[in-house]
């Protein structure tokens, strides 16, 4: 992020959204919102005195919230660019009108509780649509607990408590009362595979982060001991298969085919019920910390944003490839394009392998004036159409436009073309067409009826 | 408005006092009971493990008769006649070619205006917590009281609705409440006590209902409140055996919701029907001042 933020032939727009994208490939009319962060991002010189001093502190959802964070502040160490934000549903200025502590603080004079959020309007030649996913919400797991058992936690949970920078400093501590656990739980397929109350599909990740988070928890907690519910160990990518092994025989993690059914607390244990179906008994396992491998969904917002670009979701929200195999990286909107986890569940090395598709698509795209494209496109015929326009209604595409034209004698017309770079030649143009002055390139009514013919003979 | 009241086998054998204690609450609630005339047993767990058929013949010929007798709901306190009942209802509702099969079987018809509800329905939405509560002469201080569910009160949630969650009720924790007590949450208010394998494997039904017991000792409880005759047979009635098994004299009280409610109300022990219990709540009422 840092190199790309450097780059020059890179402008990183963090805190802002698209939403509206107009044109076509090559021509995108996109309106990005700049949210008001209401720090001069050009003044602040990333010192932090004011999320030191800020007297709000709220839940952090990087940490998902098992940490705290102030009113005005950077979501984590890292984050490009570093400079703050204030979170107006918390910031004391803007619910009690009154503190501006970071303001007088500032020394760069860069807190601004007047900023107003920006729209940028630009036109853009492709679109690359990297959005990534949402988790599994584990609550609807009432055996597990439904979120009231504190040291019941994600995956994503304990990716924080295992981080340097997480709320624990990487120290492994249980959320109830900060001991280290000696014996922890993990079960899979959380939401995945399961199509009573999650999702039918397999979220590809989990089994492997799974594996690593019990490397890791044995690594800074020699003394522990790793419990893996599982339906079926997943482990198809490179190396992936020995990396398992090398859980279960270097790293001790007890790996037991089966489902839990129900886990309750005793004490200051939690009580991890479930099947051993390799053996075929039920088993019980003592527990003092459970991870839940939550699987992987679409985005919350997936849909909507599908409808600003134009570009078709499955059943679930994830967004489709033009082609599974041959186009897995195209959309059927030409110049947009799709990487990492929008598109399905993906770990990190096939997310980079499609960006780095995308990238190339995008580069090959502008590396010409010119683009060669599927010769079979609609074509109007302007001395019969009626101007009636149920074509336009109808193209999924939005292919086809008005446009005037100036005739010989000067005086000004208006007619239909179709967009050769945007038609997919799909027909809906061609069928629904009254005076059927639409054709298909290559495919003209003339054209069928003679196969027709040819085939009767 | 008369409430249609299904009482339920063992409402007339192992759990009349069940029967009792719903009927002097509910007179005392102002709630009117009409017993379904001519009722006959729901099949409870073993019908459907015989013949799908049979499994809704059985509440349906109940159904039937009820909605003939011109009632509107029909009431069981038995969660497994309470989900018998209900389920049937949903499916007979559903799936007209079924209803029509059934409806020959029987030589009855049935056109699915009842309400089917159990009697925490009755107590929690008919009538509403806040009505009890203002009722109670004695609250039940001091007590602590765990609520066991069993399974079938709240599954298969699609169907059964006495309480929105089903794996983490709290319709009794209210009630209970609502009483006075101490309703603490804990381990195994939905786990199975194995009521369906009462007589066939006797020895899974000792295990999983020990470990019911040892949960609400666990819980450090007074008392298990109960909604259900088949549940308290298991809790009540093995518990001396259990008590042997484990090494531990548990002496816990398993008491309808129903006599809680009673209690509550004023209404005297053996008028309850009380003192039917295996494990006696004698002392630990008598101990809280109570009775
Ligand atoms: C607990 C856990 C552990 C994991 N561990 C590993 C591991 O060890 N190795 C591995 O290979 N994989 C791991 N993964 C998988 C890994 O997280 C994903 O492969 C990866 O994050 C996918 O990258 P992405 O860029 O597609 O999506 P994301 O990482 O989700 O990034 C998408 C970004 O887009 C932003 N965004 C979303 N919508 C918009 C919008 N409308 N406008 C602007 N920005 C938007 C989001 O804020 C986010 O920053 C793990 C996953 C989990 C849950
Ligand atoms: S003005 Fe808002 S962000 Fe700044 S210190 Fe006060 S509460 Fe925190
Ligand atoms: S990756 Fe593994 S844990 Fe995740 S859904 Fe697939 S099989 Fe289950």
């Amino acid at each position: 992020m840092v190199e790309s933020s450097q780059n020059e032939n890179i402008e990183i727009l963090t805190y802002s959204e698209v939403e509206e994208v107009g044109g076509y490939i090559g021509n995108f009319d996109v309106k990005i919102r700049k949210k008001a962060r209401f720090v001069d991002i050009d003044k602040c010189t990333g010192c932090g005195t004011c999320y030191q001093k800020c007297p709000v502190k709220v839940p952090s959802e990087f940490d998902m919230e098992m940490g705290m964070r102030k009113a005005i502040y950077v979501p984590f160490p890292q984050a490009v660019p570093n400079v703050p934000v204030i979170d107006k549903e918390h910031c004391r200025m803007f619910t009690k009108g009154k503190c501006s502590i970071c303001q007088k603080l500032c020394q760069a004079d860069a807190v601004d509780y007047e900023q107003k959020d920006e729209i940028i309007e630009d036109r853009f030649g492709a679109i690359v649509v990297a959005t990534g996913y949402d988790l599994f919400d584990a609550s609807v797991y009432g055996e597990y607990g439904g979120g009231r058992f504190k040291d019941v936690i994600t995956g994503l949970q304990l990716e924080r408590l295992i981080s340097p920078a997480g709320p624990t400093g990487g120290h492994i501590k249980r959320p109830s009362d900060g001991k280290e656990p000696k014996n922890v739980v993990f079960i899979q397929c959380v939401g995945s595979r399961d199509i009573e109350k999650g999702v039918p599909y397999c979220s590809n990740v989990c089994c492997m982060y799974t594996a690593k988070q019990a490397v890791l928890l044995k690594e800074h907690l020699p003394e522990v001991q790793t419990n893996i519910f599982y339906m079926d160990i997943r482990s198809a990518g490179k190396n992936y298969e020995q990396f398992v092994q090398r859980t279960m025989e270097q790293y001790g993690a007890l790996y037991i085919r089966g489902r839990v059914s129900k886990i309750y607390q005793r004490g200051d244990k939690l009580i991890v019920k479930g099947a051993d179906t390799l053996v075929g008994i039920q088993v019980e396992v003592e527990a003092d910390m459970v991870v839940l491998a939550t699987g992987i969904t679409p985005r919350h917002d997936s849909k909507n944003l599908a409808g600003i670009l134009s570009i078709p979701y499955d059943q679930f929200g994830f967004f489709t490839e033009l082609h599974p195999k041959l186009a897995p990286i195209e959309t059927v909107t030409s110049g947009i394009f799709l990487t990492g986890a929008c598109q399905a569940p993906k770990d990190i090395p096939d997310t980079v392998a499609s960006a780095s598709g995308a990238a190339a698509k995008v580069a090959s795209l502008f590396s010409s004036d010119e683009m060669s494209m599927e010769p079979l496109v609609s074509t109007i015929d302007t001395a019969v159409c009626s101007m009636c326009k149920a074509c336009v209604e109808v193209c999924p595409y939005g292919a086809i436009q008005e446009e005037e034209i100036t005739l010989r004698d000067g005086t000004k017309k208006k007619q239909l073309i179709v967009l050769e770079s945007v038609c997919h030649g799909c027909g809906a143009c061609v069928s629904t067409c009254r005076s059927s002055c639409i054709m298909l390139r290559g495919m003209t009514d003339e054209q069928i009826f003679d196969e027709l013919m040819a085939v009767a003979q | 408005m008369a409430y249609g009241y299904y009482p339920g086998c063992s409402s007339h054998g192992t759990a009349r006092e069940y029967d009792i204690s719903t009927k002097k609450v509910c007179e005392r609630l102002g709630l009117e009971l009409k017993e379904v005339e001519d009722w006959n047993c729901c099949g409870a767990s073993p019908a459907h493990a015989t013949s799908e058929e049979l499994s809704l013949a059985l509440p349906f010929r109940n159904l039937a008769l009820a909605e003939k007798q011109g009632l509107n709901s029909i009431m069981s306190t038995c969660s497994a006649c309470y989900n018998r009942l209900k389920v049937a209802d949903e499916i007979l509702k559903n799936t007209p070619e079924i209803s029509s099969r059934v409806s020959e079987i029987v030589g009855e018809s049935y056109n699915s205006s009842l309400k089917v509800i159990h009697f925490l329905d009755l107590i929690s939405k008919e009538l509403g917590i806040e009505r009890v509560k203002e009722k109670v002469q004695k609250p039940l201080a001091d007590i602590k009281v765990v609520s066991y569910y069993g399974c079938l009160l709240t599954r298969p949630p699609e169907f059964v609705s006495v309480d929105p969650d089903p794996e983490n009720p709290t319709v009794m924790e209210e009630i209970i409440g609502a009483l006075g007590a101490e309703a603490p949450d804990w381990s195994h208010k939905t786990e199975c006590c194995g009521a369906s394998l009462a007589l066939s494997r006797t020895d899974i039904v000792l295990r999983l209902s020990g470990e019911i017991l040892k949960s609400a000792r666990f819980a450090d409880a007074d008392c298990i409140a109960v909604a259900c005759p088949l549940c308290y047979a298991n809790l009540d009635m093995r518990q001396a055996q259990i008590s042997s098994m484990h090494g531990v004299d548990y002496s816990l009280p398993v008491l309808f919701i129903s006599e809680l409610i009673g209690i509550a109300l004023g209404i005297g022990y053996k008028e309850l029907g009380m003192n039917k219990h295996m494990v006696s709540a004698k002392t630990l009422l008598t101990e809280k001042g109570l009775i």
